[in-house]
């Protein structure tokens, strides 16, 4: 297992080399949505009985954030490593294609984790906020980050060149987060859009994050921990066969 | 004994394009091997193929007797290869790659004194601690090297190492590529500077658009093209009628003649005189690698 933990090691060290990059960043990022929308919103929303909105947004904005993280960690260290050629480094191991695998996924989480925790150390100085279930919000976090983790490497193997991958991030991931119910319930929007949401598997992370902070959502968590956990094994799967037959990685 | 690489019978093709063809090469261990070609001979794809960053088409491409596709891992815990392009990991510093290079084969801080002597031996001492992004392309280059050296594999492929590289390093690379194929490696190289090939490696294959059109040790490859060249530098800008036959190049008052052997060198001259031309310049050429490669390629 040495291979994999180096593997492991090196993703780790080159996003924390840059840290400020890729964790200061996306939390400065999160404190600002925090910052303008509850003050914008605070005193006209209460979503759900008792508990503000700023409350409310935290959890949305920390599953957010970790979600976008783990997402860029593995898209971009495969998509710089194939346009630098360095990949070839990696290839030229006896590494399997599991191996690669659990590496970046895991490395991916641990991004994503860093980066949710964060936000939740800032935001404690605006809000107490309760944790009703813990291992919800762990399992959530977890499953939510080797998720994205999972499509970061897909979106890694295919694009070409960084336009394709930007093209990833601001037209799939930004649109399926900003969709997802960080900033609303769901229940507030017209029923078409409702409905529509239930196809967003962002909205089960996000959904179910939140309940394990306030013990309320919008939706079961045990059905948004199913969908969330059956997206994760179809994600994987594509991916592994990706990795496994070497899709634009060896001709 | 198992031959370092064995290579049966390798087709490749991209879409309708055939880059290698019946591809047939064995190379012993510890042998000094030269891979030659124009470019686009297939030379990289042979090597990718061998590494795994390519799968061929049909056939079968052994290293240390381990199939690059079935025993894959075998295969490459021992090849290491040093890649064309100048390629690095711009976040690591020489020493943190070599670390993780070392590491992605399984090997742990019991390969440390290993890498500190590929640092030394290749003088990267002073850049140890220096961010790859951060070196010259010499310097850029060794680490390379070094980078495929780390986890000690008992075959080692260069695929144009010394391009672009100045005459310092490419002494010191190769007398380090010279030890360590005297302790044992079996190292096969591509070039485009065939003197480095007609020094340094035992047996040469030719390769020409996909197929091996060559393949002995170099001394024979060398009788291949009989005789010797002449050249002479002449205080006339004309040579005589009679000696045209064997011009081969002229570049204004200096002819290059093919002689089938060196006693011809007495005619030549008594021509010269008949004809009251002065020679000011000569020099017999013993054919070279470069000869036999123009021979075979153009052949």
């Amino acid at each position: 297992m040495r291979g994999v933990w180096t593997l492991f090691k090196k993703e780790i060290l080159r996003f924390w080399k840059v840290s400020f990059q890729t964790v200061a960043a996306p939390v400065i990022t999160a404190l600002l949505y925090l910052l303008i929308f509850s003050h914008v919103l605070e005193k006209h929303v209460e979503v759900y009985p008792g508990i503000s909105y700023t409350a409310f947004l935290i959890p949305g904005l920390m599953m957010m954030s970790l979600l976008q993280n783990s997402f860029a960690n593995s898209s971009s260290s495969l998509i710089q490593a194939k346009v630098m050629g360095n990949i070839v480094f990696l290839l030229l191991t006896p590494l399997a294609y599991w191996e690669i695998f659990l590496a970046f996924l895991a490395a991916a989480i641990l991004r994503g984790v860093v980066v949710g925790f964060a936000v939740w150390l800032v935001a404690l100085f605006y809000v107490d906020l309760p944790l009703a279930h813990p291992w919800l919000i762990l399992a959530f976090a977890v499953l939510g980050g080797a998720l994205l983790g999972a499509l970061g490497i897909i979106a890694g193997i295919w694009a070409e060149k960084f336009d394709q991958m930007a093209a990833f991030q601001n037209f799939i991931i930004m649109p399926l987060s900003f969709l997802s119910g960080v900033f609303y319930s769901i229940h507030s929007l017209p029923p078409v859009w409702q409905k529509l949401s239930h196809l967003n598997p962002f909205f089960y992370m996000i959904d179910g994050f939140r309940y394990g902070f306030f013990g309320s959502g919008d939706m079961d968590p045990a059905i948004s921990l199913t969908v969330v956990g059956i997206s994760f094994l179809l994600l994987s799967w594509l991916t592994l066969h990706l990795l496994k037959c070497g899709y634009k990685l060896r001709g | 004994m198992t031959p370092a690489i064995q290579i049966e019978q390798i087709h490749k093709s991209f879409g309708p394009l055939s880059a290698l063809n019946n591809i047939n090469l064995s190379i012993e261990q510890g042998e000094f091997f030269a891979l030659l070609g124009p470019n686009g001979a297939g030379k990289s794809t042979l090597i990718n193929l061998l590494a795994g960053l390519l799968r061929p088409t049909s056939g079968r491409l052994a290293v240390m007797g381990h199939d690059v596709v079935e025993d894959y891992r075998n295969a490459r815990r021992c090849l290491g290869v040093v890649p064309q392009e100048l390629v690095f990991d711009p976040f690591f510093t020489v020493r943190e790659m070599l670390r993780f290079q070392s590491g992605y084969f399984g090997l742990g801080p019991e390969n440390d004194p290993w890498i500190d002597e590929v640092i030394d031996n290749l003088g990267l001492t002073d850049k140890a601690h220096t961010n790859m992004r951060r070196l010259s392309g010499g310097m850029k280059r060794r680490a390379l090297i070094a980078q495929a050296l780390a986890h000690r594999p008992p075959v080692l492929v260069l695929d144009e190492p010394t391009a672009g590289v100045d005459v310092e390093l490419r002494q010191l690379l190769w007398q380090f590529i010279q030890r360590l194929n005297r302790e044992g490696m079996t190292i096969i190289l591509t070039t485009h500077y065939l003197e480095e090939a007609e020094t340094l490696c035992s047996r040469v294959a030719m390769l020409k658009q996909g197929e091996v059109v060559a393949l002995d040790s170099t001394e024979n490859l060398l009788k291949r093209v009989p005789g010797k060249k002449l050249r002479l530098k002449l205080g006339s800008a004309s040579l005589p009628q009679s000696l045209s036959h064997l011009l081969r190049s002229q570049d204004a008052d200096t002819f290059t003649l093919a002689l089938n052997e060196a006693a011809e060198i007495e005619m030549v001259l008594a021509e010269l005189r008949a004809t009251n031309i002065r020679v000011e310049e000569l020099q017999l050429i013993e054919p070279d690698l470069e000869d036999v490669f123009m021979e075979i390629v153009r052949a």
